[in-house]
């Protein structure tokens, strides 16, 4: 994959780390089990678009956010974190 | 047989220069230029190999890279390569070539009566058969290994450079045919950087066999003219014997190439691997032609007819002196007379249609070239070698036998989708070609030619140009003037439908895929066992599997299996086509990658002092850390009892400059610790440091460190060795998600300084003499206090803080300044008995004080309370971790807790790693309920002490466990005690 980091342009995968979704909020500590466990072990998992969270590793070092179709790989939007939506 | 020199013919050799090589030990001699193959049939070397499984005798089918039979072992300077296809290989002086799986030779194979077997040897038969015992499999296993198989894994490492190289450019174009040629052509004439690849050694090779012209030229010259345009082009590079073996993601594709000198010792690589970014992909990689299927259709002799006429073509050689020519189009017979003008005799060409195009017929006729139509080739006979033909007339039963040396296969040409279906975009069926062509193209992807389903010359050429203008408009680039050639001549391509099997075949002789040995018969029985889906059939009868996939096998299996189901072929799909298209080296795709290159190794600033005082190296991430010093005649544990006493008695320096430190700054940093660590740090004033433990969101220890406060908002965080770049990541994801409003910097300077830690009793005696405008004293500078000053003449950081349980000071000095202060505080310190001292020894102190560590007792699983941090946690805030603490499964009683174990009976190790059982039940298996997470021997004891985690582990103190381990040799009784050995009140480190 190419992904396009907002802040170096595009570069290979390789620079990059996958960081798990995005958008994704610790419930406060007294949510409840219930909460806490549906934030902790369940996910989407998608089949199409699915905004995640990446690290340029081997490049700037900064957090972005991509918008990544599962299904086929296509990148449709990256950018700052929280500012993709 | 080579023919006598021409000057017309055999465009690929080199007359007049001779090359010796053997086959299975047989001198030979061959041209430069030939292949493996060419040469093998120039000697009139028709048997080549052993089939795979029923060890039946077979030749050379083709001369690309869809050969399923001719895989060879060939050997030069030292480097063996095992199923190298010899239709690809270029022969070379000195060459050992040797066939594979035959005993004790090709001409007398034991194995060979496996053949008359084989009606009992269908598919799955093994599995069938040797179900019981099943402890007995593996013997089974072994036997059919060593009858079944393709070539050997060479015993050695391959010798000479194997490489991989990155590149980018504008239009890749895979295959340097007619319709690549233009393609590369009209991209390199519009400025764009390309990159043409093909897969045999000399481009358009294709175009040898055509009869028209091309701007008023012979074929061939046309493509010499084209690639000498190409090669002058700075903008173009031409890659020969390279085949793009995979397209992926976001137009990542690679290549295979395969240098011409594979013995150029150590100035080239034999093979390189390239990883390709093209912006535009134009696949011209042309169609495969199909074999027909007959009994006994395995038979040296029975070779594709567009092989035939390369070899004649490109190599002067002719593989037999008559042929039947088997087809069902009109350019099998083109190919017959192709073949006569090359001094082949046709005995025959026999069509399954009734009818030829009245053009063919007559030109065949003018030939003298007998044809009969309506009829099928249903059997080859002769055992080693092909003598003949049975040829039966699809009006009536009769059969007719016709003598030859040579069956020339021309049914049909499929094209090659292969790459188009690495993008995982849709195959469509064409009827009339009887095979799969290009669905809807991905972006990017653009194919012409005979893969798009584009034949002919001039079609195809069309086709190219239309490709390569596409290509060169998606890269913005302006359209050059290349202009359609003037093409006059040759013959239109007419597709033809396949035709179905003759009635009355004996189905166990007709080989649908001849590396694997899948027979038609196969193919029913897969049917009939329910195994009738494609992806089933390949995998119950390994039709399309080995190293050619199917390219030969593929199309004529599916169209078998579409008549047995009665459906079209284009209903029943195909199997997924994966990477890579041929196959490649493992050696290419580690490249420089292996032994000291396969990852960087990290040495601090003091490595060459410890090298000289004779460390002992042991990895920690990519950073070599002096594990001990060695002194002569001391074994690996005395020397770190040696030192563990020495520190313990007087002082000791050890180096932990590796140790992560991240420097954190700004108004709002006590707010991001705050929220990182589980333990407060807002009270903590400037000048000092705390311990703090960070967790993951879901309540496990993620890592463990002392923060010092040097500035109001100014904080040292250290970290582990092996997790600086984890931690760094988690406190910049925090702020770039949740705590992004805050106002911090953070910023990895672990390789900014060198740090070492004096420690010992004697310690602050050593570092008073070196250390000027800090006040040592402990009122002044107490544990966890810091301060700034001057240590051995440079500039420094001092933290008390002690990881061995003595008094201990980290000094950090700018990294430039590492060997200076290491030299200067040793040296001052030898007459106060300073020694150094490595990470085993730091260890032993460790575990001696009951000090957790990251990836050992920390191993993800546990909480704070499993070590017996509970009541740091703060309860006042909320930090990550916190929420997933109130989980009930992370408040059970029976969770694993830290605690120490000593061996109940002296002079007796606690084994390593072992598992936990209750006391004498663990015969017969009991549960385990803890394991050992880290174990040493404290010289300060006497004896063995180990760290572990055990259920409720808190509440069995005295208790006597089992510390089983069969890998170290039994079982040991261990006591429960209290996880810190040595000063638990911690005097000592508070002196």
């Amino acid at each position: 994959m190419v992904i396009k980091c907002p802040f170096c342009g595009p570069r290979a995968d390789v620079e990059f780390v996958y960081g798990g979704a995005a958008g994704l909020t610790c419930p406060p500590d007294d949510a409840g089990d219930t909460a806490m466990t549906d934030y902790l072990y369940r996910r989407e998992n998608p089949i199409g678009p699915h905004r995640e969270l990446w690290v340029h590793r081997h490049g700037c070092g900064i957090w972005i956010e991509v918008e990544r179709n599962t299904l086929n790989h296509v990148i449709t939007r990256t950018g700052p974190v929280g500012e993709t939506r | 047989m080579r023919r006598p020199t021409k000057e017309d013919v055999g465009a690929l050799i080199d007359p007049h220069t001779t090359l010796d090589f053997t086959f299975d030990g047989k001198q030979m001699t061959g041209f430069q230029g030939d292949t493996v193959a060419s040469a093998l049939l120039a000697n009139g070397i028709d048997l080549v190999a052993r089939s795979f499984k029923y060890h039946r005798p077979r030749g050379i089918v083709s001369a690309a890279s869809e050969e399923p039979s001719a895989l060879m072992t060939v050997r030069i300077d030292g480097l063996e390569e095992p199923n190298t296809r010899a239709t690809q290989a270029l022969l070379q002086d000195g060459m050992a070539v040797q066939s594979q799986n035959r005993w004790p030779s090709l001409e007398v194979d034991v194995f060979g009566v496996l053949n008359s077997a084989s009606a009992f040897l269908p598919s799955g038969f093994y599995y069938k058969t040797f179900m019981a015992p099943s402890r007995a499999w593996p013997f089974y296993e072994w036997v059919i290994r060593h009858i079944a198989g393709l070539g050997k894994v060479p015993a050695e490492p391959p010798t000479g450079r194997y490489e991989r190289t990155f590149a980018h450019c504008d239009v890749l174009v895979a295959g340097g045919g007619a319709a690549g040629l233009v393609a590369a052509l009209s991209a390199g004439r519009a400025g764009a950087r390309v990159i043409i690849a093909e897969e045999q050694s000399h481009l358009g090779l294709g175009l040898l066999p055509e009869t028209g012209t091309i701007d008023g030229m012979k074929p061939w010259d046309w493509v010499g003219k084209v690639v000498a345009e190409l090669t002058s082009m700075p903008n173009v590079r031409v890659l020969r014997a390279t085949t793009v073996v995979g397209l992926y993601d976001h137009n990542m594709v690679t290549l295979a190439e395969r240098l011409p000198a594979l013995n150029t010792a150590e100035a080239q690589p034999r093979q390189r691997l390239w990883k390709l970014r093209p912006r535009e992909i134009v696949l011209a990689i042309g169609s495969i032609e199909r074999p027909v299927l007959f009994e006994n259709n395995d038979r040296p002799g029975v070779m594709l007819a567009s092989a035939i006429e390369a070899y004649a073509d490109r190599f002067n050689v002719l593989a037999g002196r008559r042929a039947v020519v088997a087809t069902s189009h009109d350019g099998g017979s083109l190919t017959a007379l192709r073949l006569k003008k090359h001094g082949i005799d046709i005995a025959a060409v026999v069509d399954s249609r009734n009818a030829i195009s009245a053009d063919v017929a007559a030109a065949l006729k003018a030939q003298d070239i007998r044809c009969v139509t309506g009829a099928d080739v249903v059997a080859a006979t002769g055992r080693r070698h092909v003598n003949g033909v049975r040829v039966r007339l699809r009006s009536g039963d009769v059969d007719m036998d016709i003598d030859c040396d040579l069956v020339a296969l021309a049914g049909g040409w499929s094209p090659n989708v292969h790459l188009f279906a690495h993008t995982r975009a849709s195959l469509g069926y064409d009827a009339d070609l009887g095979a799969f062509v290009p669905g809807e193209a991905p972006l990017h992807v653009h194919s012409a030619g005979a893969c798009h389903g584009v034949f002919g010359l001039a079609d195809a050429i069309r086709d190219g140009l239309t490709a390569g203008h596409n290509a060169i408009a998606a890269c913005g680039l302006t359209p050059a003037d290349v202009v359609m050639p003037d093409i006059t001549g040759g013959h239109e391509f007419q597709p033809r439908p396949p035709v179905g099997l003759p009635q009355g075949l004996n189905q166990n002789r007709v080989f649908v895929d001849l590396q694997n040995d899948v027979t038609v018969a196969d193919i029913h029985l897969a049917t009939r066992e329910n195994y009738g889906a494609v992806e089933h059939l390949k995998r119950y009868t390994t039709l399309g599997m080995g190293t050619d996939q199917g390219k030969l096998g593929n199309l004529n299996g599916l169209a078998v299996l579409a008549d047995i189901r009665g459906v079209e072929v284009g209903d029943l799909g195909t199997t997924t086509y994966r990477p890579p298209y041929t196959p490649i080296t493992f050696a290419s795709v580690i490249g420089g990658d292996k032994g000291e290159q396969n990852h960087p190794t990290r040495r601090n600033a003091a490595h060459r002092l410890h090298a000289e005082a004779n460390a002992h190296w042991v990895n920690a991430g990519l950073w070599k850390r002096p594990q001990f010093y060695p002194q002569a005649g001391e074994s690996d544990l005395e020397a770190v009892n040696r030192e563990v006493l020495s520190v313990r008695a007087c002082a000791g320096i050890v180096d932990v400059s590796t140790l992560g430190k991240i420097d954190v700054q700004g108004p709002d940093a006590i707010e991001l610790l705050e929220r990182v660590y589980m333990n407060g740090f807002r009270t903590l004033p400037v000048g000092k440091g705390r311990y703090g433990v960070m967790l993951r969101d879901d309540g496990m220890i993620f890592d463990d460190g002392v923060t010092m406060r040097i500035g109001e908002t100014h904080f040292i965080m250290s970290t582990t060795t092996g997790q600086i770049q984890q931690v760094v990541e988690h406190l910049t994801r925090m702020l770039a998600t949740e705590c992004r409003n805050l106002d911090v910097f953070v910023t990895n300077v672990t390789e900014s300084w060198f740090s070492c830690a004096l420690a010992g009793p004697d310690a602050r005696r050593v570092l008073k003499g070196v250390t000027e405008g800090i006040d040592l004293s402990p009122t002044a500078l107490p544990f966890m206090g810091c301060a700034e000053g001057v240590v051995a003449g440079l500039p420094a950081r001092l933290f008390r803080i002690s990881f061995s349980g003595e008094l201990s000071y980290e000094i950090n000095v700018p990294s430039d300044c590492g060997t200076a202060l290491w030299k200067r505080l040793l040296a001052h310190g030898a007459d106060l008995g300073l020694k150094v001292y490595g990470v085993e020894s730091m260890g032993v102190m460790r575990v001696e004080k009951g000090y957790f560590v990251v990836g050992r007792e920390a191993d993800g699983r546990v909480t704070p309370d499993d070590l017996g941090l509970g009541r740091m946690a703060s309860k006042k805030k909320s930090y990550i971790g916190s929420a997933a603490l109130n989980l009930p499964a992370l408040k059970e009683p029976g969770r694993r807790q830290l605690v120490g174990l000593v061996p109940v009976a002296p002079g007796i190790k606690v084994p390593r790693g072992a598992t936990i059982v209750e006391k004498g039940v663990h015969e017969g298996g009991a549960p385990p309920i803890g394991h050992v997470t880290s174990q040493v021997f404290s010289p300060c004891l006497g004896h063995g002490v180990a760290l572990a985690l055990v259920a409720g582990g808190r509440a069995r103190m005295g208790e006597h466990l089992t510390a089983a381990s069969p890998l170290e040799g039994g079982d040991v009784v261990v006591e429960v005690v209290d996880p810190v050995f040595i000063d638990p009140k911690g005097e000592r480190l508070n002196e």
